[in-house]
C-alpha cells in the first residue's frame, strides 16, 4: 500500500492550520502602531504566509479529490463516500457528504475571498485579515484530526484516515490487515442529483463569505475607523446575501424536484439555521444603507452585521453537533467534534460582544428622532420585522438545544418541534410577509429625507388603488376559495387575502419606482427589483403552498376502517397496470416500469430485457427504435443503471391531450429506497407527482403455492381469471444471455393468457437442453402486470406432454400521489428578480467603493 | 412617550407572543401511557412517541396490516415504546418505503379511539446515512 497521497494531504492540513496562525499573528503585528516600516515588513510576511496557506489548502483539496478519484477505499473517505460506479461529476459531490469535506470546502472558499480582500483594499488589509485568518484557523482545526498525548483530546476530524484507523474493530483486519475493500459505500442517493452538485458550493459561498462584512466590522471597531467600516463592507454584504440567498433557493428547488415531501421548504431545522442568518444579512444591509444616506442607524448596523456572522456560527454548531439528533433529515453524523464548535461559536460571540462593547461610545449615533415622514425610520421599522421575523424561526429551531440546556442544569426537558411546522410557522411568517410586503411597497417612495404628507399619499395612491382593484377582481375570480375537502378558516382567507393585496401594491409601486429611476441611471434600480422579486415570490408562495391541492383524492370507495373516515383525507390512488383510474378531470394509466439505457434517448420498458449476472448490464429481448430508427438490435447489451427504475404514468385530459410522468424510485441497497416525484410544468401551475409505495420485489412477495399442469400442446390451463392456452413451441440454438454448447438447445413455449375482458398476453418460459451434460434449466417468464410466473419444467417425450408449474401474487400497482401547485412559476420569477436586483446593488456599491479607494478616501 | 418607547414596546410585546407560541406549540416527547392519560383528559394535541416494531422469534413484524388492493390509504402496525407498552397504531397514509428496516421509528399524532393516529412516521434506518457493514 502506497499511501503517500494521505500523507501529504495530511502534511497540508496541518502546514494550512499553522500557516493561519501565522498569518493572523502577521497581520495582527502589521497592523500595529510601531511604526510604518516595521508595519510593512510584517505585511510582507503575512502575504508569503498567506500564500503558503492558500498553497496548503489547494493541497489539501487536490490530495483528497485524487484519493476519491482513484478510488483509493483504503481511506475512509473514500469508501464511506464513493463507488466504483460513480460517474465523476457525483465525485465532486463527494466532497460535501461528509463533514470534513464540507469544512474543506469552507476553507477553500475562505482562501479565495482572503485573496480578494488582500488584493482590493491595501489600507484595510492588515487588521482585517488578522481577524479573519483567526477564523480559518478555526476552521482549519475542525479537520486536523489530532490527538492532544495525555489528555487524549482529539481535535479535528481528518479527510485522510485510513479504514483500518476508523474501523479498527472490523474482523477482516485481524484476518488481513492489509484488507481494501473493493467498493466504496457509495454516494447517498438523494445527492446524485445535478442540483447536489452545485448547491452545496454555492451555499457554502454565501456562508462563507458572511465573514467578509464581519471582519471589516471588527476591524473597524478595533482600529477606531468606527464609521468607514461601511462603505467596503456593503457591497460584500450584499454579495453575501444575493450568494447565500441563491444556495437557499437551490437547496429549495432540489429539495421540491427530487425528495417526497411534496414541496420546496418544510422547515425542516437545517434549512431554518440558514435562513435566520439570511434575514439578519437584509437586515444588515438595510441599516448600512441607512447610515449611508443620512447617518443614523449604524450602531444597530455594527449589531446586524455582527449578528448574521454569529448566527452562521451558530447554525454551523446545529446542524453538524449532533444536538438536532432526531429533528432534521439532513445534519451530519456526529463526529465528537461538539465541543470544539462550541468553542468557535463562543470565542467569536465573546470577542464580538467584549469589541462592540469596548467601542460602543465611538460609534456615532445620531440623536434627534427620525419623523415619520423619514425613510430611516421606516427603514428601521422593516429591520425589527424582519429581526422577529428571523427570530421567530430561530425560537422554534432551538428546541433541542433549549433540552440539552435543561439537562445541562439539571431538569429533564422532552419538548419536541412542532407537530404542524407548515401551520405553526405559517401563522407567524404570513403576518411579516404582510409588514414586508407594504413596507416594501413604501419604504421607496422616501427618496428624500423628508417628505409630508401631501407628497406620499401623492406617490402612493395610484399603486394602493390599482392593489386594491386587482386583489377584488382575484377574489371574485375565485382564486381564495376553498377547494374540496380542504376548508380554510375565515381569518386565514383574510390573511391571504391581505398578503396578497400588500405583494400587488409593492410589486406596482416598484414598477412605478423602477421606471422613474431608470430614465437617469439604470445602476441605481437593484433596489426596486428585489423588492419587486420578493413581493412576487409572496404571491408564488402563498398560492402554491396555501392552495396547492392533492388531485390523487382516492374515491374509491373502499374504505379499509370506517372508524376514522370523517376526518381522514385519502390523499393517494392506487393504479393497477394498464388500468385506467380517473382524477379531477383526468385519467390515469400506469403503463409499467422503465430503466435508462446508455446510448439510447428516453427510457427502456423493462419487460423488455434479461437481467444478466452484473447489474449494469441488461440484454434486450426486443429491437428498441428511437423515431423509427433502430438504436439497439434484440440481444444487444445495454448498459443501464440498476438503481433507477422510473414508473409510467400517462395523463390523459378530457380534451384529449396527454402526457407523461415519470416518478422514479432509486433503489440502493445499502441506503434503501428514495422516491422521487416527477413534475409537469404548466404557465400557471406545476402538476406535480410521487409514488408512495409499490409492490415488494418480486423475490419478497407473496407467491402462491407451485401449482403443475401436465398438457399437450393445443390446451388450455386456468391461472387466476386467466385461460392459458398453449399455442405452440419452437426449438432454438440462441437464448440471449445464457451460452449454448454445439450439441445444446431450448425448446421455447408460447403461450397466450387470456383476460376476463378479452386482453391477450403472450408468455415464453423456455428450457434450455444441456444435451452433452444430460441436464436441462428452465428460465421462468413472469409477467408483472399480471402477477403470473410461468415455467416450463420439463418435456416427456413419450407422451408428447409438457409440464408447467405456476406461480401467482398480486397485480402490479403502484400507489401514487399527485399534487397541483399553483402559481409556483411567481416565486421562481420572483427569486430571479430578488438576485438580480442584490447583483445590481452589489455592484452599484462596489463602484463606489473602488471610486472613493481610488481617490485614496478609504479612511476620511 | 417618545415615539421609540412605543416602538420598542410593540417590538417587545411581539418577541413575548413567538416565545409563547414556540412553548404552547412545541410538542412533547412522551410513552404511550401518557399519550392515553392525555386523550382520557380530552386533550387532543399531538405528541411524539419513540418506539420500536415488535418481532418474532424468527425476525417477523408482528401486528403489520397494510393491503394496498383493498384500501391503499389505511396502514396499521404495532410499536412498542421506550416503557415496553405496545399499542396498535394507525396511519392514513401508504405504508412508507423500507418502513420494515427501520431501526426506531418516531411517530407523531395522539390517541384516538384507544389507538393511536398516526400523522406522520419518521424511520431511523441505521443503514441510510452510514453503514458499518464492508462488502468483502
Amino acid at each position: 500500500m502506497d499511501l503517500r497521497i494521505g500523507d501529504y494531504g495530511h502534511l497540508f492540513i496541518i502546514l494550512s492550520f499553522f500557516t493561519s496562525l501565522l498569518t493572523a499573528y502577521g497581520y495582527w503585528e502589521a497592523s500595529s502602531d510601531k511604526g510604518i516600516i516595521q508595519n510593512n515588513s510584517w505585511l510582507v510576511f503575512s502575504r508569503i504566509a498567506f500564500t503558503i496557506h492558500a498553497i496548503s489548502v489547494f493541497g489539501i483539496v487536490i490530495s483528497l479529490f485524487s484519493i476519491i478519484y482513484t478510488h483509493r477505499y483504503e481511506y475512509h473517505y473514500a469508501w464511506s463516500h464513493s463507488s466504483n460506479h460513480l460517474p465523476v461529476y457525483y465525485m465532486i459531490s463527494c466532497f460535501w457528504e461528509g463533514q470534513e469535506g464540507s469544512f474543506l470546502l469552507w476553507i477553500f472558499w475562505h482562501v479565495i475571498l482572503g485573496g480578494i480582500l488582500i488584493l482590493v483594499n491595501k489600507k484595510w488589509e492588515a487588521p482585517v485579515m488578522a481577524v479573519f485568518m483567526a477564523v480559518q484557523a478555526f476552521l482549519a482545526s475542525m479537520i486536523i484530526g489530532v490527538v492532544i498525548p495525555y489528555l487524549n483530546i482529539k481535535i479535528g476530524s481528518s479527510p485522510f484516515i485510513l479504514m483500518k484507523e476508523a474501523m479498527p474493530d472490523l474482523p477482516v483486519f485481524s484476518i488481513r490487515p492489509d484488507f481494501i475493500a473493493e467498493d466504496g459505500n457509495g454516494l447517498n442517493p438523494l445527492l446524485q442529483n445535478y442540483w447536489m452538485v452545485i448547491h452545496p458550493p454555492t451555499l457554502f459561498l454565501g456562508f462563507a463569505s458572511t465573514i467578509v462584512p464581519f471582519v471589516y466590522c471588527m476591524a473597524g471597531l478595533w482600529k477606531g475607523w468606527t464609521k468607514e467600516w461601511v462603505r467596503p463592507a456593503l457591497p460584500w454584504a450584499l454579495f453575501s446575501a444575493m450568494v447565500l440567498g441563491t444556495g437557499i433557493i437551490m437547496g429549495a428547488y432540489w429539495a421540491y424536484e427530487t425528495l417526497n415531501f411534496g414541496g420546496y421548504w418544510n422547515w425542516d431545522p437545517v434549512e431554518n439555521a440558514v435562513y435566520v442568518p439570511w434575514l439578519i444579512l437584509i437586515a444588515s444591509i438595510h441599516l448600512m444603507i441607512s447610515y449611508k444616506n443620512s447617518g443614523t442607524a449604524l450602531r444597530a448596523a455594527v449589531i446586524m452585521v455582527t449578528l448574521s456572522f454569529l448566527l452562521i456560527l451558530y447554525a454551523t454548531f446545529l446542524t453538524r453537533s449532533g444536538i438536532l439528533g432526531n429533528a432534521s433529515v439532513h445534519s451530519f453524523t456526529d463526529l465528537g467534534l461538539s465541543g470544539q464548535l462550541l468553542i468557535y461559536l463562543l470565542t467569536f460571540t465573546g470577542m464580538a460582544i467584549l469589541l462592540i462593547a469596548i467601542s460602543w461610545k465611538n460609534i456615532p449615533t445620531d440623536e434627534k428622532e427620525s419623523s415619520v415622514y423619514s425613510r430611516e425610520f421606516w427603514i428601521f421599522v422593516g429591520v425589527a420585522v424582519l429581526s422577529l421575523s428571523a427570530f421567530q424561526v430561530l425560537s422554534d429551531t432551538s428546541i433541542p438545544v433549549y433540552n440539552a440546556l435543561a439537562k445541562v442544569i439539571g431538569i429533564t426537558l422532552s419538548l419536541a418541534p412542532p407537530a404542524n411546522p407548515q401551520v405553526h410557522y405559517s401563522y407567524w411568517q404570513i403576518g411579516f410577509a404582510i409588514g414586508i410586503a407594504i413596507l416594501s411597497g413604501m419604504g421607496q417612495f422616501f427618496w428624500w429625507k423628508k417628505i409630508d404628507k401631501k407628497q406620499l399619499w401623492d406617490a402612493l395612491y395610484i399603486p394602493l388603488i390599482l392593489a386594491l382593484l386587482l386583489t377584488a377582481l382575484i377574489i371574485l375570480v375565485g382564486a381564495f376559495d376553498e377547494y374540496a375537502g380542504e376548508k380554510i378558516e375565515w381569518y386565514i382567507k383574510v390573511a391571504y387575502i391581505m398578503l396578497v393585496a400588500a405583494s400587488i401594491f409593492s410589486v406596482l409601486s416598484n414598477i412605478m419606482i423602477f421606471t422613474k429611476v431608470v430614465r437617469n441611471n439604470y445602476r441605481l434600480t437593484g433596489g426596486a427589483i428585489a423588492h419587486m422579486g420578493v413581493a412576487l415570490m409572496f404571491i408564488g408562495i402563498l398560492f402554491s403552498s396555501g392552495y396547492s391541492k392533492i388531485v390523487s383524492l382516492n374515491n374509491s370507495g373502499l374504505l379499509y376502517n370506517r372508524d376514522f373516515s370523517e376526518d381522514v383525507n385519502r390523499d393517494n390512488l392506487l393504479l393497477f397496470r394498464n388500468t385506467p383510474e380517473k382524477m379531477k378531470d383526468l385519467q390515469l394509466i400506469y403503463k409499467g416500469q422503465r430503466i435508462e439505457a446508455k446510448g439510447y434517448n428516453g427510457y427502456v420498458n423493462k419487460d423488455w430485457v434479461f437481467p444478466t449476472a452484473d447489474p449494469y448490464k441488461v440484454i434486450l429481448r426486443k429491437d428498441l427504435k428511437d423515431k423509427n430508427v433502430l438504436v439497439f438490435k434484440r440481444g444487444d447489451t445495454l448498459e443501464t443503471n440498476p438503481e433507477n427504475t422510473f414508473y409510467e404514468v400517462s395523463y390523459v385530459k378530457v380534451s384529449g391531450d396527454t402526457f407523461t410522468l415519470y416518478p422514479r424510485i432509486q433503489q440502493n441497497p445499502r441506503m434503501g429506497n428514495v422516491v422521487s416525484p416527477d413534475i409537469k410544468h404548466f404557465i400557471g401551475r406545476d402538476l406535480y407527482s410521487h409514488l408512495s409505495a409499490i409492490p415488494l420485489a418480486p423475490d419478497e412477495r407473496d407467491w402462491s403455492p407451485t401449482e403443475t399442469h401436465t398438457i399437450h400442446k393445443g390446451d388450455t390451463m386456468f391461472i387466476n381469471d386467466y385461460v392459458a392456452i398453449f399455442k405452440h413451441l419452437d426449438v432454438v440454438n440462441a437464448v440471449p444471455g445464457v451460452e449454448l454448447g454445439k450439441n445444446d438447445f431450448a425448446v421455447v413455449a408460447h403461450l397466450l393468457l387470456l383476460g376476463p375482458d378479452g386482453q391477450a398476453y403472450p408468455i415464453h418460459p423456455n428450457l434450455v437442453i444441456l444435451a452433452d451434460q444430460n441436464a436441462s434449466g428452465s428460465i421462468p417468464e413472469m409477467n408483472e402486470e399480471l402477477g403470473v410466473k410461468v415455467s416450463l419444467d420439463r418435456v416427456i417425450p413419450e407422451t408428447n406432454e409438457f409440464v408447467f408449474s405456476v406461480n401467482t401474487c398480486q397485480k402490479d400497482y403502484i400507489i401514487i400521489k399527485a399534487i397541483e401547485k399553483p402559481g409556483i412559476n411567481l416565486l421562481w420569477v420572483g427569486t430571479g428578480l430578488t438576485l438580480l436586483g442584490l447583483g445590481m446593488a452589489m455592484f452599484r456599491r462596489y463602484r463606489e467603493f473602488i471610486a472613493m479607494r481610488n481617490k485614496g478616501q478609504e479612511i476620511a | 412617550m417618545k415615539r421609540s418607547y412605543i416602538f420598542l414596546l410593540i417590538i417587545i410585546a411581539i418577541a413575548v407572543g413567538v416565545i409563547i407560541s414556540t412553548t404552547g406549540d412545541a410538542s412533547q416527547y412522551v410513552d404511550f401511557a401518557q399519550a392515553n392519560q392525555m386523550a382520557a383528559n380530552g386533550d387532543n394535541d399531538m405528541v411524539h412517541v419513540v418506539g420500536k416494531l415488535p418481532k418474532s422469534s424468527m425476525g417477523d413484524i408482528e401486528g403489520m396490516n397494510y393491503n394496498p388492493g383493498v384500501d391503499p390509504n389505511y396502514f396499521e402496525f404495532s410499536l412498542i415504546d421506550i416503557k415496553n407498552h405496545a399499542e396498535k397504531v394507525v396511519y392514513f397514509q401508504p405504508k412508507p418505503q423500507d418502513f420494515e428496516k427501520a431501526e426506531q421509528i418516531v411517530i407523531v399524532g395522539h390517541i384516538k379511539n384507544d389507538v393511536f393516529v398516526a400523522d406522520k412516521i419518521l424511520m431511523k434506518c441505521p443503514s441510510k446515512y452510514e453503514d458499518k457493514e464492508v462488502k468483502i
